[in-house]
């Protein structure tokens, strides 16, 4: 009897021990793709940061992305650039977009997602299939249209365009994602609130909006890159130098010249990414949970 | 309170309005558009189907079209098996999973940008990074930009660069699928791959059917690439149909080509997206509806 029992304890023994193995090995293997995988993603990224503090000759030779030596000239002469106005004028001319635009769009979106999931009105079925139904047009199929609306209200070569339509949660993405949020949010505190008295305004600002937070977090940050990134919408309505967004000069910087300076056009290119990068890794673990939770887009 | 209608209106009002007026008459206005001639300087002009007959005759279109095409067809299932793959050996109990996620995701919230755009055209130049360490293994310079054959694939490996938004949604799904179907599997004596293919998948197709929708419609969008890294070039190779619409609308001032152009892309994307709807009733299983029908 004891030997049956010992010799079973041996084998569920053996049988762990290759468990642990077999899990050792496919942790292995696992880092061994994601760290493979992760440094042909990144490496890119990375040389170019080496890049742009490299002489132009050096540049065209190097798979290292460590410089031989620091050079900040290409950083100089990139900021500069080959108009009248310097990079400051068009990160500015950035902000004045991005700022005033997340304002609208937090305000409107949270309103409505509020009413999609706390409230019942006629046509809320059909309203709101007809914002899912927006996430997936098209949006070029818009583009001639709108570009006649705003000629004709007088906003071409101003950021009205850029940034009135998200005013009015235009933005269904991130409606989307807010109500399903909301979703996700037992309503007793709201009937607590209720009982004593809170109207539907107060709800919103004392109960909902505090739970909504790490929603809204992710509609800031998608919103600042996505503005940051939007190159379709001010090649379109801005015609001024002085008003280019970052977005639009980087592209005026490449085009100028056949001769492609490239040091500095890589170096500003740089600093245009960082302002998208400290946003995301400022807020990351908010909102790629946010992302994948409603998940779209990208 | 919550049955209130006329205050829940109240707060849905600027959705409606903002629909009305910048989603739902532009799309019908663009609609009326696609059967006029207008330049802007002069008053559009009735032409019937002028606009599609001429689109049939187009070399340009066909070539545009056939790009887009393919461009589709290459991108979104790369993206997607990528995406997935990456998502699954992420799903496991790692250290440092959190700091993998973002590295992946990264490329995808910056990839959509000029300056992004800028460095690929700079890494893909003919002594580009790309070159210099295929060189490094002996292999001949590629002309990345240059070569009608290439060239698209510049763009197409730039989008798959991007499979981290993808990736993150699957992660989440993943991250759903209850392990006590993985320990029942691995006491039958299924193998991993069977486990994948027989149980994840499966599982999570209603998730591979959303990211499927999604990454087309934006696939069929695509621009900035295309415009800043090989401008559409060369010999039209990468000229995507939203570059055409844009050249004709933007660049000639033809909204009415321009508009017929952008319902052809519309057509592609709402039938390429019904046929994924009616397939789906044969390869998308939901959970908590068991097999009863048959």
């Amino acid at each position: 009897m004891s030997a049956v029992l010992s010799r079973e304890t041996v084998a569920s023994n053996d049988e762990a021990a290759r468990t642990l193995r077999r899990e050792r090995a496919s942790a292995g293997m696992r880092y061994a793709i994601l760290i493979a995988v992760g440094i042909t993603m990144l490496y890119p990224m990375i040389w170019l940061v080496g890049a742009s503090f490299k002489s132009n000759s050096e540049i065209f030779s190097e798979v290292g992305f460590w410089p031989s030596h620091f050079d900040l000239t290409a950083y100089a002469k990139g900021w500069k650039t080959s108009t009248e106005y310097t990079f400051a004028t068009y990160f500015l001319n950035s902000f004045l977009i991005i700022i005033p635009r997340i304002i609208v769009t937090v305000i409107s979106c949270v309103l409505v997602a509020y009413a999609f999931a706390r409230f019942e009105f006629t046509g809320k079925k059909l309203l709101f299939s007809i914002m899912v139904g927006t996430m997936m047009l098209p949006h070029i199929i818009l583009r001639i249209p709108q570009y006649l609306m705003f000629k004709e209200f007088g906003w071409l070569d101003t950021y009205a365009p850029l940034i009135v339509p998200s005013a009015f949660a235009t933005d269904t993405f991130f409606v989307f994602m807010l109500v399903q949020f909301l979703r996700g949010i037992p309503r007793d505190m709201e009937e607590a609130a209720q009982i004593d008295g809170c109207n539907a305004l107060q709800l919103l600002w004392h109960i909902i909006v505090p739970l909504l937070k790490p929603a809204i977090i992710s509609v800031v940050v998608f919103q600042f890159i996505w503005t940051m990134n939007d190159f379709m919408g001010p090649l379109i309505y801005l015609s001024t130098v002085e008003k280019y967004p970052v977005s639009l000069a980087l592209k005026m910087s490449i085009g100028a010249t056949e001769e492609v300076e490239w040091a500095s056009v890589i170096a500003i290119s740089v600093v245009a990414l960082l302002p998208s990068i400290a946003v995301f890794f400022a807020a990351q673990r908010h909102f790629i949970e946010g992302a994948a939770s409603s998940g779209i887009k990208g | 309170m919550y049955e209130n209608k006329r205050i829940g209106f109240l707060f849905v009002l600027p959705f409606v309005l903002g629909v009305l007026g910048f989603k739902l008459f532009p799309f019908v206005m663009s609609f009326a558009l696609s059967f006029s001639q207008y330049d802007i300087i002069s008053p559009p002009q009735f032409v019937g189907m002028e606009n599609y007959q001429e689109l049939v005759k187009d070399p340009l279109f066909h070539k545009s079209l056939g790009v887009t095409l393919a461009f589709v067809a290459l991108t979104v299932p790369m993206r997607l098996a990528f995406a997935l793959f990456i998502a699954h050996v992420l799903n496991f109990k790692l250290r440092g999973i959190n700091f993998f996620r973002s590295a992946f995701y990264l490329p995808s919230i910056l990839g959509g940008s000029i300056a992004v755009s800028v460095l690929w055209r700079f890494i893909f130049s003919q002594h580009g990074l790309v070159n210099i360490v295929l060189g490094k293994f002996g292999i001949e310079p590629v002309l990345w930009l240059a070569d009608e054959s290439w060239s698209m694939w510049t763009i197409v490996l730039l989008n798959t660069w991007q499979f981290g938004s993808a990736m993150v949604i699957f992660l989440a799904a993943l991250q759903n699928v209850p392990q006590s179907l993985y320990e029942a599997a691995e006491i039958d004596g299924a193998s991993k791959m069977q486990q994948f293919f027989r149980i994840t998948v499966p599982l999570i197709t209603p998730v591979i059917f959303f990211n499927l929708i999604m990454q087309t419609v934006h696939a069929f969008q695509e621009f900035n690439g295309p415009y800043m890294v090989t401008e559409g070039g060369p010999l039209h190779a990468t000229y995507l149909l939203s570059l055409y619409i844009y050249d004709q609308s933007f660049k000639f001032f033809n909204l009415g080509y321009g508009s017929a152009l952008s319902w052809v892309m519309f057509a592609l994307v709402v039938s390429l997206s019904a046929i994924s709807f009616w397939s789906s009733k044969y390869w998308v299983f939901y959970s908590g509806e068991k097999e009863q029908k048959r």
